[in-house]
């Protein structure tokens, strides 16, 4: 009460109008998304009144619902298997890039090291056009198609592993190895036993990390498919967003969201339980966080 | 006696490896990226420099550079910085969009991020929630969230009209600046949110503590102890903010479409699915000349956060 009646002396004392400020962007920045999923629930076709609650455009409606709408379920299909097959190839190629370039000393090494930051820095449309010509021009026996957006698509998701696995060596330290060794182990052994077990939670983050951000890639998947059929997703809303679309587009776009968000949750959980006993509650997330 | 084994090889912190044993570990990794990053990248020369078939009118690669041509690319950068030229104008837009949204970004951003680390208390982690969520939506669905809240029968119009606040609805999504400018404020400020964010969070309190027993005010305490110490992840917020943006057709293709609101992207795609790839190939050399500073900055700065932590 005390704080009401100091607020409305005062409504724009410093304290209360930085917290209102945050509450406003995080309203900004979610709502409109929460709306767009909640239409995807609506039984009407339109995407700005409700009419209802139904499940009709995700398998109700026979025509167009994701279920039934047979280039809607190319789409997710082709989503789906394209950020688990990166994931999968992805982030084994990144975790031992990372070890290398951390234990790796030399010229050599550090030119590596600076194609991996730079293909990170490097904007998503020129590695997006670049991909194109040389699957078109030069190594033409890769069709454009799945095959092509696959390759590049770990082209451009690699160095995510590589930035995650080595924050985390940094912090591991060489001593647990080098005991195992000191104990007899072979470098092999002690990378088996000591150092892949040690890297498990970065590793669980990478996959988490890849499936959710190749779930959602849109410009070098674009560039490199081959038509409808090799069509992801966020493809899909590209081309229709404009065009008169009904609500399943939000319930396609819906299901990314889900998938996305159950990816992370699970990578959450298993970073949570694998760290565990490592620093104090509730740091977990914000430790999670610092490595986007 | 076994270490004989390993005669020609590496000592690290008092173990012996092989001297094939770590380089072997990158060696996937690396060949990966010679093939799929750098060859890529001399293609997009080898076509901006190249021919044109005289009978098809595809472009001819030229993998020699001492053969290149630079007509093509000399039309390109003619159109780009000549007086008049046909690229001049969607150049000037994209520099004009881009620093505004950035500021946007700035302005907008720099005062979350620090309540969040200052003033989260017991809502940080919730708090921090927030804050993740968008990048875990894909950037397409949260641009269609906004087609659907800006068409002409959309929630915004609906509510600026029940508040009287205007008369006929506006069409927002036909060739508006603003609408394309706060689009990338929307997409693309969870970027310059996190590294400020991670910055704030890091300073030491003792510091803040000593400026105010020293006598700062609250004011000077901020702009002459945080705001300096913050300058790193701004500028590393602004790098990562601004080179997608450089590169971004899609906002633009899905909040206007329209030729008022043209961006390099847009031109960059445009060509690229038209018979002049010769073109689109030009523009990505010109865009990435532009943006090569803020890159290597960027990994200037990256490469020295990693020695401080190191």
């Amino acid at each position: 009460m005390k704080r009401l009646l100091g607020w409305l002396r005062n409504p724009w004392g410093q304290p209360r109008a930085l917290p209102a400020f945050t509450i406003l962007y995080l309203l900004w920045s979610l709502v409109p998304v929460v709306l767009a999923v909640l239409f995807s629930f609506n039984s009407g076709r339109s995407r700005s009144s409700w009419q209802g609650f139904s499940f009709r455009w995700y398998w109700g409606d026979p025509d167009s619902s994701v279920l039934h709408d047979p280039s809607l379920r190319t789409a997710l299909a082709q989503s789906l298997r394209l950020a688990t097959l990166t994931m999968l190839i992805a982030v084994p190629l990144g975790v031992a890039f990372a070890i290398g370039l951390d234990r790796w000393k030399g010229r050599a090494a550090s030119t590596s090291n600076f194609l991996m930051l730079f293909s990170f820095v490097t904007p998503e449309l020129i590695m997006g056009v670049s991909l194109f010509l040389v699957f078109v021009k030069l190594f033409t026996l890769v069709h454009l198609g799945t095959t092509a957006q696959l390759l590049g698509l770990i082209t451009f998701e690699m160095a995510y592993p590589v930035i995650i696995v080595r924050a985390r060596l940094l912090s591991i330290g060489r001593e647990y190895e080098e005991a195992a060794m000191d104990l007899g182990a072979s470098p092999t052994k002690a990378l088996r036993m000591v150092l892949v077990p040690l890297l498990l939670p970065a590793i669980f983050v990478s996959f988490a990390l890849v499936f959710a951000d190749s779930i959602d890639d849109f410009i070098i998947v674009r560039y490199l498919s081959a038509g409808q059929s090799t069509e992801t997703i966020p493809i899909r809303i590209y081309f229709t967003a404009r065009a008169a679309p009904t609500p399943a587009l939000n319930a396609l776009a819906s299901i990314m969201v889900f998938s996305t968000i159950i990816a992370i949750t699970i990578g959450m959980v298993v970073y949570r339980s694998l760290t565990k006993g490592e620093r104090a509650k509730g740091a977990a997330l914000r430790e999670f966080a610092a490595q986007i | 006696m076994s270490r004989r084994k390993y005669e020609r090889s590496s000592r690290v912190g008092g173990v012996w490896y092989p001297r094939w044993f770590w380089p072997a570990f990158a060696t996937p990794a690396t060949l990966w990226l010679l093939f799929l990053f750098v060859v890529p990248f001399y293609a997009i020369l080898s076509v901006a420099f190249g021919k044109v078939d005289p009978v098809f009118g595809n472009p001819v690669p030229v993998w020699n550079p001492f053969d290149w041509d630079s007509t093509a690319f000399r039309f390109v950068l003619n159109q780009t910085f000549l007086r008049g030229g046909l690229y001049q104008p969607a150049f000037i837009r994209t520099f004009v969009y881009v620093g505004s949204a950035l500021a946007i970004c700035l302005l907008v951003g720099y005062p979350v991020a620090y309540y969040i680390s200052r003033h989260g208390g017991r809502w940080k982690t919730f708090l921090l929630v927030g804050l993740i969520a968008p990048f875990w939506i894909s950037y397409l669905m949260r641009m269609l969230a906004w087609v659907n809240l800006l068409q002409d029968d959309g929630l915004v119009n609906k509510t600026l009209q029940l508040l009287h606040l205007m008369g006929p609805p506006k069409q927002w999504l036909e060739g508006e600046g603003i609408t394309v400018v706060l689009g990338l404020v929307y997409g693309y400020i969870p970027y310059m949110i996190l590294p400020l964010y991670g910055a704030l969070d890091r300073i030491d309190r003792s510091l803040l503590e000593a400026a105010r027993d020293l006598g700062a005010s609250p004011r000077r305490t901020f702009f002459r102890v945080t705001l300096p110490l913050s300058k790193q992840a701004i500028l590393a917020g602004s790098v990562i903010v601004t080179l997608p943006m450089f590169g971004d057709y899609y906002t633009q293709d899905l909040l206007s479409a329209s030729p008022k609101t043209t961006m390099v992207g847009n031109l960059v795609d445009q060509a690229k699915s038209s018979p002049f790839v010769t073109r689109a190939a030009g523009l990505v050399t010109v865009m990435m000349l532009l943006l090569l500073i803020p890159m290597a900055y960027y990994l200037y700065s990256t490469a020295r956060a990693s020695r401080e932590a190191a």
